[in-house]
């Protein structure tokens, strides 16, 4: 099963990660570790709310909005994509990401078709 | 015969309806379909035993039933021809030789199950509906009383649940190792909310919450039976029998709680305390002590006691602190205040529970200003005991804990 981790947190846990020197090095020992699992699929970081950009199309009418789609304490930081076999991988995986320590990683099953 | 046949079905049903539900999820994976061909296989019995008579095995029969009744589900509704063959091929339960039985050395769908339904990812209700309506067999409309809500919102909870356990890959197995620690500890849990359910039910409650205690020791049963190395899973049994052979005394004509020192020791179920006792001395001979074990030591002090009087208080204050060792809990902690003042005297009780309320634990709780009253009304300060019973009176939410304290209040205020 596909999984996609939300990697979450308030402000005062991305500043914490972002002040920990060795918090990237160890994101991407996780990755290697589960890219030679065979884990994961892809993984990325994410700019701050304040960049993101909302598209609704209402009508024939193109509407864009400067920043993020809810205005919450909590906010996506980053996320990953891995394949496991069940639940149970998932939450293996996911413990061992380095980002649990400070924020919340959600763990969202894709829709399988 | 009908009512030879309705006990034998009846019988059947508690003995087997979870391991067939058990078997049926292993074998289609599919929650709804397992419930409703179970269901099948007890209606059709209903209707052919009273004709052919009652199986040898009436167990074999049922499983055979259901597993016949999903194979025909399946074809009619076109599944896939390898799903069909699957269920066909798949070993029967009577025979061993599961993977899972390879390796943890427990063949038994039951526990899968109770894993599966305990899983931490489902929320603690979720976990608690799902076992008693798979395991225990308890209709949507049964467990929505016992747990005081809308048939409608139970219903929703156990759908939701069995949807998360479909979409969110929620495996359905033992634990490898590593989990079962932490696993076995949140099925002990619901089984030990599901009996403190049923104890705290008042004597004209629902038939079906009163119930929950008898279905918390059948299926703790079932999983001491199930895990013999696991000596909390023996614990949480014995402390279950030891609570529930009390349950004839605890409860007085008038409907009112009766203090442990209060009640007619002779009502006790002598029989049930002695299986608790063994129970527990057994799963101690393993050297891993738990909190069950623990919590059932300190029930087995006080069941084996001939006379209040006789308590060994001190062995219970001692159980105590290594209960609140191995669980910190501000209320732990308190019952500890409460045997340290029947070992020591009521002003070393009272000196542990200041120090609870200085750090003020348990704000609002209505046990801590009662424990206080009763150690000072020991003491003899009978006016500051009749300020904390009033206080306590403000907190409690029961009839029968409000009846008992008012007349704790009486008694101290009269003398």
């Amino acid at each position: 099963m596909r999984y996609m981790l939300l990697i979450c947190g308030e402000d005062e846990a991305h500043k914490a990660m972002d002040a920990d020197g060795s918090f990237l090095a160890s994101c991407h020992a996780w990755a290697d570790e589960m890219q030679q699992r065979g884990v994961l699929i892809t993984i990325g970081g994410l700019q701050a709310p304040s960049d993101a950009t909302t598209v609704r199309i209402r009508g024939d009418q193109v509407l864009l909005t400067d920043g993020p789609f809810a205005d919450t304490k909590e906010m996506i930081g980053g996320f990953g994509l891995v394949e496991c076999a069940d639940l149970d991988e998932a939450l293996e995986v996911t413990s061992k990401h380095p980002a649990a320590k400070y924020g919340t990683i959600e763990i969202r099953p894709l829709l399988e078709t | 015969m009908i009512a030879a046949v309705d006990a034998a079905v009846t019988r059947a049903f508690r003995e087997e309806w979870g391991q067939i539900v058990a078997i049926l999820i292993r074998l289609t994976g599919d929650w709804d379909l397992a419930e409703e061909c179970a269901q099948d296989a007890f209606a059709q019995a209903l209707q052919r035993w009273p004709r052919d008579g009652i199986p040898r095995r009436p167990g074999a029969w049922l499983t055979t039933t259901a597993r016949n009744r999903v194979t025909d589900r399946l074809r009619r509704e076109a599944v896939g021809v390898a799903k069909l063959r699957e269920v066909a091929m798949l070993s029967f339960p009577d025979e061993p030789g599961d993977d899972e039985a390879a390796v943890s050395g427990i063949p038994d769908d039951r526990l899968q199950l109770m894993f599966t339904c305990c899983h931490p990812a489902l929320a603690f209700e979720l976990r608690v509906a799902l076992t008693l309506r798979t395991l225990a067999g308890l209709t949507t409309a049964e467990i929505a009383r016992a747990f005081l809500v809308s048939e409608d919102t139970m219903s929703k909870r156990l759908v939701r649940a069995k949807r998360k356990i479909r979409n969110a890959g929620i495996p359905f197995r033992i634990p490898p190792s590593h989990l079962l620690a932490e696993r076995t500890a949140s099925v002990l849990g619901v089984l030990y909310l599901l009996f403190n359910e049923g104890y705290a039910a008042r004597a004209g409650a629902d038939l079906v919450r009163q119930n929950l205690t008898a279905e918390a020791i059948r299926l703790a049963r079932i999983l001491a039976q199930l895990m013999p190395d696991e000596p909390e899973a023996g614990g949480l049994l014995a402390l279950l029998l030891l609570h529930d052979a009390r349950r004839a005394a605890r409860i007085n004509a008038a409907g009112e709680l009766v203090p442990l020192e209060d009640q007619d020791r002779s009502r006790w179920d002598a029989s049930q305390i002695k299986e608790g006792v063994q129970l527990l001395e057994a799963a101690l001979r393993r050297g891993r002590p738990g909190p069950y074990q623990v919590q059932a030591a300190i029930a087995a002090c006080h069941s084996t006691a001939p006379e209040a009087a006789d308590t060994d208080w001190a062995q219970i204050a001692a159980l105590y602190g290594q209960l609140s060792r191995l669980v910190p809990s501000a209320v732990v902690k308190l019952n500890r205040a409460v045997a340290v003042g029947m070992r020591d005297g009521p002003a070393a009780g009272l000196a542990l529970v200041e120090q609870l309320e200085a750090a003020g634990e348990l704000a609002g709780y209505h046990l801590l200003p009662a424990t206080r009253a009763d150690l000072l009304r020991r003491l003899g300060r009978t006016d500051e005991a009749a300020v904390a019973y009033r206080e306590a009176l403000e907190l409690a939410s029961t009839d029968p804990e409000r009846h008992y304290l008012t007349r704790r209040l009486t008694e101290t205020t009269g003398s």
